[in-house]
């Protein structure tokens, strides 16, 4: 038995290395943020310092960087319920009354996802311009909204398909309407899939930089544009910035990490069960 | 559709309703935007130069093609796209064998292995660009100096490989999600006769658990596409497309000719070709996705 045993710790070596290896640039961002900004750039790299809150006070207290996480929340929330509010009728249909065209359906939808954003950047951009949405959060919600849109159809399709329909049949049965149908029976028995998808979609918005890049500029701009901003040289203020970007993933991380075994199924499209 | 319950062939509603406004507005995002797009590479249209807009036909298109900048730009796409592809793809796979195997703690592993998918793309170029690749007081400048090597100054002299590894960082977490899960369902019976055999890991791995990822990791391949074709935080972060054009990919150029150069007439022929190239390979994937809907019950 002596081989395995080693073996195993050998396996658990190389585990251990690759994973600290891929979490090496967070861990190191999130240590960074507990330092001074003289000890941020210090060659060679210090590991131990004393930990200071001060840069998290410093983020804390400039009122733009509330304003901006206030934005990031307005528009996760706000697309991934205009999302839901379009593809959960949708998806009901589609998975309790499927027709010859729900297959083709379902792969339209997916392909809208292949017109690259940047292909209709202009025309958004223009559009967004004289309809008085740029820089605006309901003009990012409706952009935002729109990409997710696919992926939220297809996920909560693939939940939906798991409910028997005889149990929406025996309601149907007792007088149910269809929206009583809906809200009363499929909601309720498909919260935890809903609940994965919702995720799912404030994640993606969440992270979304494309359009928050280029719609928005000061009133209505996200975290990731926020972040973008200290891209420039004088941004040289690493200690703050990974304060600024601690604060900015830590909720989206902690979301992931718990529903990551739900997104799979989302993201898979029914390869991985 | 073989196990298609009775139940669910009884239209007793109206299902359009339901469908109507999620394909409705759908639809509306793919035409309008697109016939804009195709209307104004016709035309001379500059943001700077209002009330001039006069029919260009295909110049535009002949400006685009005759551009150096567009063929730089489409060479560096599909780099970007087939580089972090190929790497995602084996880093996945390799990271999902191991964690797939049993050792203390790889629960928590698997958490660490993960987490860069979460982490928004502004953050993770920026992380990359200021405390590992920044030539003075980098992570990698320090390593670089202590072995005598003198510093790499990787964004200007590298600036697209050093793009490949941000995104490749990025996205390999990804390949984990979807790969892993998928090993795991793979019937432990099956592998443990494979053993008993005398199959040893490396037969295993090639004859049993790659095979079963082949489904899994193509549609790791279409997201990954779809995401990669329209990259653009990573740059517009880190190099702002430089030096020159050496990283600038076909998103970046589109940006750079509409909201810098206003030049929208210029950018939506550019646009077009963008939709073009994605479609080519659209084309391919959905028919890989289409086949996996087909036994999806």
């Amino acid at each position: 038995m002596r081989p395995k045993w080693q073996a195993r710790a050998a396996l658990a070596m190389v585990g251990w290395l690759a994973a600290l290896a891929m979490f090496f640039p967070i861990l190191w961002m999130v240590l960074t943020s507990f330092k001074t900004e003289i000890a941020a750039v210090a060659t060679p790299p210090v590991v131990f310092f004393k930990p200071t809150l001060e840069n998290y006070r410093a983020v804390l207290e400039r009122a733009d960087y509330l304003a901006f996480a206030r934005n990031s929340v307005a528009v996760s929330l706000g697309s991934t319920l205009l999302a839901l509010a379009l593809a959960i009728p949708a998806a009901y249909s589609m998975a309790f009354f499927p027709s010859r065209r729900t297959k083709d359906i379902l792969l339209w939808m997916l392909s809208t996802k292949m017109l690259p954003a940047v292909g209709v950047l202009v025309p958004i951009y223009l559009l967004w311009r004289s309809l008085g949405l740029l820089d605006t959060i309901a003009g990012l919600i409706v952009m935002d909204s729109i990409s997710v849109l696919p992926l939220v159809v297809w996920m909560l399709f693939s939940f939906f398909r798991e409910v028997p329909p005889e149990i929406l049949e025996a309601s149907r049965m007792d007088g149910a309407s269809q929206r009583e149908e809906m809200t009363h029976i499929l909601l309720p028995l498909c919260t935890p899939g809903i609940a994965a998808t919702a995720l799912l979609s404030m994640i993606l918005c969440w992270n979304e930089a494309f359009w928050s890049l280029n719609l928005t500029t000061v009133r209505a701009a996200t975290l990731t544009v926020f972040t973008a901003s200290f891209s420039s040289p004088e941004g040289l203020f690493w200690a703050k910035l990974s304060a600024a970007s601690t604060l900015a993933i830590a909720p989206i991380l902690i979301f992931g990490w718990m529903s990551q075994r739900q997104l799979v199924r989302g993201l898979s499209f029914g390869a991985v069960k | 559709m073989t196990g298609t319950k009775p139940a669910r062939q009884k239209r007793s509603f109206r299902t359009v309703p339901l469908l109507a406004p999620s394909i409705f507005v759908l639809f509306l995002w793919m035409v309008v935007p697109l016939a804009m797009t195709l209307w104004f590479s016709a035309e001379n249209y500059n943001l700077l130069s209002p009330g001039k807009n006069s029919f260009a036909g295909l110049g535009n298109y002949r400006d685009l093609l005759t551009s150096r900048a567009l063929w730089i730009a489409m060479g560096n796409t599909l780099f970007l796209v087939g580089a972090v592809l190929v790497i995602t793809l084996v880093f996945g796979t390799l990271l999902s064998v191991l964690l797939d195997s049993e050792f203390p703690g790889r629960g928590i592993c698997r958490l660490l292995v993960v987490a860069p998918f979460f982490v928004m793309p502004t953050v993770s170029a920026l992380i990359w660009k200021n405390m590992f690749m920044n030539p003075v007081f980098g992570v990698f400048a320090w390593i670089t100096r202590s072995l005598g090597i003198g510093t790499i100054d990787f964004f200007s002299s590298m600036p697209l490989l050093a793009i490949v590894v941000i995104v490749a960082w990025e996205w390999t977490p990804f390949a984990v999600l979807i790969l892993l899960p998928a090993l795991q369902s793979l019937n432990r019976e099956q592998k443990e006769a494979a053993r008993l055999d005398g199959a040893g890991p490396i037969a295993l791995f090639y004859h049993i658990e790659l095979p079963h990822l082949r489904r899994p990791m193509a549609v790791v391949a279409m997201i990954e596409v779809i995401f990669f074709l329209s990259l653009f935080a990573e740059i517009y972060v880190t190099t702002g497309g430089g030096p020159g054009l050496a990283s600038t990919n076909l998103a970046f150029l589109i940006f750079r000719d509409a909201l810098l150069g206003w030049d929208v007439g210029r950018a939506s022929a550019g646009g077009v070709f963008a939709i073009i190239l994605a479609n080519i390979v659209a084309l391919f994937l959905m028919r890989v996705v289409g086949r996996g809907l087909e036994d999806m019950r």
